[in-house]
């Protein structure tokens, strides 16, 4: 019980993490290489705890995302979703693979959702995105590693802590 | 055996789980569709600003943090340097603000005299942006003063050096606006040099504007300044828009685009004027009043044909062919130079005789 609640604190700081993330500016270069930060996370979680992760929630987030964002509501909250149902459907054999073979994955995972993003700004007539921006998915998979890393190292910590407590 | 054994409740449940995935795709994509018909994500967004603008403040906090820390760590020499530049500029702008207020003055008798009390009352409210990322573009800012601030959606943003762009969106604390360089913004311009107009619209480049559907023939060159031309009401007329960078022809070739550098400092902009009072919408100009001595005065027997054919009375005509009153001396001198073989003058001449 307090395992999963410390489970649940570290799932939100996440999340709250990455969309703060989302919002902050980088120097105009390199900024359409930003990554998709609340997709790295889900794609965390909906491979270690598939009981935590689930469409419904992946949506709510996207709607989340989409209000502080306000570019088209429903815009993310349908590409998340998308976005953890492959990801929960494929987690148990991506979670075995060695570490290059699940950053490639991740990498079309976010490629695939970086598509799902240009059609949907093609249907809604805004102009398309900078041809840049399609490098962003590639820094997505490089970063993947290290922030798989990062999240098992608190996730063992936290389940390490919670199992003690309890 | 194992297999089959195990497949069975996977594939169950991977069939609810695709129905649950169609179910919020098409959640989503009604939602999106109404978003974009009906502006509900503006609407949302207002109601959730007092949760929304404190995270905007949080995200915007680590680029105020490192702008911070690059001041604090700053050289003194290099602090010394820009200090002294800044003073030059200050005193730059002092002298041209002095020169500036000359020529409002007398451009203020002019009008006075031209009666065209056109002056714009035009306040200005200072206001902050709150540097966050807004969508996947960099062509929308946040700032940090809202509709209860008396900011309205329409409001025209410039910072000291040009047009930035307009409020599209007020939320209670803060708005949007958006930016000149976004490709779904677009300024009526003209040409400072000729007064040669155009539109310049944001090519999602945060660092050029174009300006498409100029004749060939015209008389653009690098380095020309565009203003705002005030047509169209929404932008004051005379703010610098952009400089012309380079000119190339347009995709028909029928037509010339010139491409611009916005004037306004969009990457490093930190303080903006929101400004308060919109001009008056550009309309045609009041009828000039009539002019020329009363209908009594005149002849009746030429005035009375003359109206019958619509045409202009005949005393309005002489004063508009008469030369300036003469004075004492030299009339008849000047009366003989202006009027020298034209046909019109010289009946116009007639007209001032007759009158007279």
């Amino acid at each position: 019980m307090n395992r999963m609640r410390a489970q649940g604190w570290a799932f939100w700081a996440g999340i709250v993490l990455a969309l703060l993330l989302m919002l902050i500016p980088l120097p105009a270069t390199i900024q359409p290489l930003k990554p998709y930060w609340p997709a790295l996370v889900l794609i965390y979680w909906s491979l270690e705890a598939t009981d935590r992760v689930n469409i419904g929630l992946a949506f709510c987030i996207g709607l989340a995302a989409d209000l502080l964002n306000g570019a088209l509501l429903g815009d993310q909250a349908l590409r998340l979703a998308v976005l953890v149902f492959i990801a929960l459907r494929f987690g148990s054999r991506l979670r075995f693979f060695p570490m290059c073979q699940q950053a490639l994955a991740v990498w079309l995972l976010l490629l695939n959702n970086h598509v799902l993003q240009a059609l949907i700004r093609a249907f809604a007539g805004d102009p398309p995105m900078p041809a840049l921006s399609w490098l962003a998915p590639a820094v997505g998979a490089v970063i993947w590693p290290f922030v798989f890393l990062l999240f098992d190292d608190v996730n063992t910590r936290v389940r390490g802590k919670g199992a003690k407590a309890a | 055996m194992a297999l089959q054994k195990e497949s069975t409740p996977i594939f169950s449940d991977a069939t609810a789980g695709t129905l649950r995935l169609i179910a919020y795709l098409a959640l989503a994509a009604i939602l999106m569709v109404l978003d974009h018909r009906n502006g509900w994500l503006h609407r949302a967004r207002y109601a959730s600003a007092a949760a929304i603008v404190p995270i905007y403040k949080i995200a915007a906090a680590p680029a105020d943090w490192i702008h911070d820390a690059r001041t604090a760590f700053a050289q003194r020499r290099q602090l010394i340097g820009e200090n002294r530049q800044l003073r030059e500029a200050l005193l730059l702008a002092e002298a041209r603000l002095n020169r500036m207020d000359a020529v409002t003055h007398q451009n203020e008798r002019l009008k006075q005299l031209l009666d065209t009390q056109q002056l714009l009352g035009m306040h200005a409210q200072l206001a902050r942006l709150i540097d966050v990322q807004l969508g996947p573009t960099r062509d929308r800012v946040m700032l940090n003063v809202g509709a209860h601030e008396g900011v309205h959606v329409g409001q025209v943003v410039i910072d000291s050096h040009g047009v930035m762009g307009q409020i599209i969106e007020t939320l209670p604390h803060a708005s949007v606006a958006m930016l000149v360089v976004d490709p779904e913004h677009a300024v009526p311009v003209m040409l400072a040099r000729t007064g040669l107009r155009g539109i310049a619209h944001g090519t999602g480049n945060a660092d050029q504007l174009v300006v498409p559907d100029l004749p060939l023939s015209s008389d653009v060159k690098p380095g020309d300044q565009w203003v705002t031309s005030g047509l169209g009401g929404r932008f004051p007329a005379g703010f610098p828009v952009g400089t012309v960078t380079r000119l190339k022809h347009g995709p028909s070739g029928m037509f010339l685009e010139a491409l611009l550098k916005p004037a306004a400092e969009l990457e490093r902009s930190g303080e903006v004027l929101l400004l308060r009072e919109q001009p008056d919408p550009v309309g045609p100009p009041a009828p000039a009043p009539e002019v020329g001595p009363p209908d009594s005065l005149a002849p009746t027997a030429v005035a009375q044909p003359d109206l019958r054919k619509d045409r202009p009375h005949p005393a309005l005509r002489a004063r508009r062919f008469a030369p300036p009153p003469p004075p004492a001396g030299e009339g008849d001198e000047r009366a003989a130079r202006v009027g020298g073989g034209n046909p019109a003058s010289s009946s116009g001449r007639a007209g001032t005789g007759a009158l007279q």
